[in-house]
C-alpha cells in the first residue's frame, strides 16, 4: 500500500502503513465490575502487542461493556481496539457508543455481527440486528469521513477511528469467501482480523484469491491465531465451534503428545503457523487470541520473531 | 399463511376454568391447514376440556363451533346468537382472530393457540417460516429467499462467519439462508449481484414503525 497518508491517529494504522507486521491480541472483559481484571490482563501483554482488542459480550455471555474496558486501557496509555457487535444495539445506540469511544480517543474499531444469543446466558433475549457488520462499517466510515450521522446531521468532533472487520476464510460457502471480503472492503474495512487459522493450506488458498483480486492492497489482513491448550480443546474447536476448521493432523499431533506437554505443543504449533504465514503474500500482521491464556502471548510473539514491537 | 400451535391444555384450562359456559371457537382457514385451530380441532379440544372438567368435578359447560375466518365481520353472522349465549370464548384462531373477536364482544376471548409465524407447507406436517412482513420486500435482490425471516441474525449482507455446510450456526437443522441465496443466485446466473452491498434498511415499514394499516380508499364503503 503506497498510501502513507494516515486517516486517523491510530497506532495500529501507523504500524501497518509503515510496513511492519502488526501484532494485536485480545482480552475479554470480566463478568463483573472489576476494572482491574482488565488492567491485569493488559499488563501481561502490553509490551508485546501494538493494540488490544476488547471483546463485546463474546459468545453472547453477558460481561462488562467493551467500551468501559477500552477506556481503562486508555488510562494505562495503551491502544484499544473496540469490538462492537450489531446484535445488541440499534443504530442510535451504536452511533452513540462510537461517539462515547471517540470522546476517549479510542482510535480503532472492529465491526462484527456477533454470535447468536442462543449460545450465551441470555437465550431468551431479543437480538437487534438493525444493521449488519458491513453496514456498521459503512456507518463508522460515514461518521469519520463525512462527519455525518446516519440520519444526515453533522457531527461535531467526529470519531477518528481506524475501521476493521473480521473475516472467516473457513466458513461456508467457501467459494464466496473472497467476494465477501471484497464486500467488506467496499463497505470500508481498512484492516481485517481473521478467524483462528489451523488449516494453513486452506487459508493460503483463500489468500491467493484475495491477492489475485488485489484486495491485499486495499486492506491490511491480520492472520488470527489461537494456541491450543490441549487435544481436548482442539477436538472441541473442531466439533463444536461453528465456522472453525481444525484439520485432523492438528488434533492428532496434540493427542499424540503426553498430556502434560500438550500446552507446550500447542504454543509450538502457533509459532510455526506464524512463521509460515509471515511468508504468505498479503499477510500484514497477526492477531493472537490466547483465550484466558494471555500470559503466553509474550512467548509466542518473541519466538515468532515479532519482538521488539516497533516504535511509531 | 399464518401458522399456529395449540397451547398446552393446562394453560388453556387455567384460563377458562372459572367460567360457567365457554365456547371453543375454531377458525377454518390458515390455522386449519396446520390442523391446530380449525373447526375440527376446536371440537376435539372441547371434548378434552369436557373430560378435564369431569375429572376436576367442575360444572363448567363447554360448547364448540367455528367459522370460516375470525378476521372478517361477515363470517360471524350465523354464530352471533351462540356467542351471545356464553360468558367466555376460547378462540383457536391466530392472534388476529382473537383480537378481532375481543373488539366485537364484551366477554373475555382467550387464545387457544400460540401464533407462531407466517409460513408455508413444506410437506405434510412440516411448516416453515418464510416472511416477517417487513413492509419493504427485498426478495428481488436476494434470489427470492428472505434473509430477514430466514437468517437468525437477519444479516442483509451475509452469510456470517458461522455458516457451516449449508447450515446455520444456531442449529444444524436450520438451513443457512445465505447459503440458499448464494445457491439460488448461481442457479439464476446472477452471482454478480452478490457483491452489491445491501443498503442499510429502513425499518419504519416494519413492526418498528408502530402498528401498520392499509387503507384502500376505493374499497372503503362510506356510510
Ligand atoms: S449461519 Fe447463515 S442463517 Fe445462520 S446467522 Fe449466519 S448467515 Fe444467518
Amino acid at each position: 500500500m503506497s498510501d502513507n497518508n494516515l486517516k486517523t491517529p491510530s497506532k495500529l494504522e501507523k504500524i501497518l502503513k509503515a510496513g511492519h507486521f502488526a501484532v494485536t491480541s485480545e482480552c475479554g472483559p470480566p463478568r463483573g465490575s472489576d476494572l482491574e481484571a482488565v488492567a491485569k490482563k493488559a499488563e501481561l501483554i502490553k509490551d508485546h502487542v501494538d493494540a488490544i482488542n476488547i471483546t463485546d459480550n463474546q459468545t453472547s455471555v453477558c460481561r462488562m461493556s467493551s467500551l468501559a474496558a477500552c477506556i481503562r486501557l486508555k488510562t494505562m496509555g495503551l491502544e484499544p481496539v473496540l469490538q462492537m457487535v450489531t446484535r445488541d444495539r440499534n443504530r442510535i445506540a451504536l452511533q452513540s457508543d462510537i461517539l462515547g469511544a471517540a470522546a476517549w480517543d479510542i482510535h480503532n474499531i472492529l465491526c462484527l455481527s456477533g454470535d447468536h444469543q442462543s449460545f450465551g446466558d441470555s437465550a431468551a433475549g431479543q437480538n437487534v440486528h438493525d444493521l449488519d457488520s458491513m453496514q456498521l462499517l459503512q456507518t463508522v466510515r460515514r461518521m469519520r469521513d463525512e462527519s455525518k450521522f446516519l440520519g444526515g446531521d453533522e457531527i461535531k468532533r467526529p470519531p477518528r477511528m481506524f475501521a476493521g472487520a473480521a473475516a472467516n476464510p473457513f466458513a461456508d460457502p467457501f467459494e464466496i469467501r473472497v467476494n465477501r471480503l471484497a464486500k467488506k472492503v467496499a463497505a470500508g474495512a481498512e484492516f481485517i482480523q481473521t478467524q483462528c487459522i489451523y488449516n494453513l493450506d486452506k487459508f493460503e488458498e483463500w489468500m491467493k484469491g484475495v491477492v489475485d483480486r488485489g484486495l491485499h492492497e486495499k486492506t491490511y489482513i491480520m492472520a488470527g491465531l489461537t494456541p491450543m491448550k490441549s487435544a481436548g480443546m482442539a477436538r472441541y474447536m473442531k466439533n463444536r465451534v461453528p465456522g472453525m476448521d481444525v484439520p485432523d493432523e492438528v488434533v492428532k499431533r496434540l493427542a499424540d503428545t503426553p498430556k502434560d506437554k500438550q500446552a507446550e505443543e500447542g504454543i509450538k504449533i502457533c509459532i510455526e503457523s506464524i512463521q509460515r504465514l509471515k511468508e504468505v503474500e498479503g499477510v500484514r500482521g497477526f492477531h493472537v487470541m490466547a483465550i484466558e491464556w494471555e500470559e503466553m502471548v509474550p512467548e509466542i510473539v518473541e519466538k515468532s520473531g515479532l519482538h521488539p514491537r516497533p516504535e511509531v | 399463511m399464518i401458522v399456529g400451535e395449540q397451547k398446552p391444555l393446562d394453560e388453556i384450562w387455567g384460563m377458562i376454568k372459572d367460567h360457567k359456559k365457554v365456547l371453543i371457537f375454531g377458525c377454518n382457514t390458515c390455522v386449519a391447514v396446520c390442523q391446530q385451530g380449525g373447526n375440527k380441532e376446536a371440537e376435539v379440544m372441547a371434548s378434552m376440556l369436557r373430560m378435564r372438567a369431569t375429572q376436576e368435578g367442575n360444572g363448567i359447560e363447554i360448547i364448540d363451533s367455528g367459522i370460516e375466518r375470525q378476521c372478517e365481520h361477515e363470517f360471524f353472522e350465523k354464530t352471533e346468537p351462540m356467542i351471545q349465549g356464553v360468558d367466555a370464548v376460547l378462540s383457536t384462531a391466530c392472534g388476529i382472530g382473537v383480537q378481532f373477536m375481543a373488539e366485537k364482544y364484551e366477554i373475555p376471548i382467550y387464545p387457544g393457540l400460540n401464533t407462531t409465524f407466517l409460513g408455508a407447507v413444506e410437506q405434510a406436517g412440516v411448516f416453515t417460516e418464510k416472511c416477517q412482513a417487513c413492509g419493504q420486500c427485498i426478495l428481488g435482490e436476494t434470489g427470492g429467499i428472505c434473509p430477514i425471516a430466514r437468517c437468525a441474525k437477519r444479516v442483509l449482507n451475509g452469510p456470517c462467519g458461522g455458516s457451516t455446510q449449508g447450515k446455520c450456526e444456531i442449529n444444524k437443522d436450520i438451513e443457512c439462508a445465505w447459503q440458499l441465496i448464494v445457491d439460488r443466485l448461481k442457479l439464476l446466473n446472477r452471482m454478480e449481484r452478490y457483491e452489491e452491498l445491501t443498503p442499510i434498511k429502513d425499518w419504519s415499514t416494519d413492526r418498528a414503525g408502530g402498528p401498520r394499516k392499509l387503507v384502500r380508499e376505493d374499497l372503503v364503503e362510506n356510510e
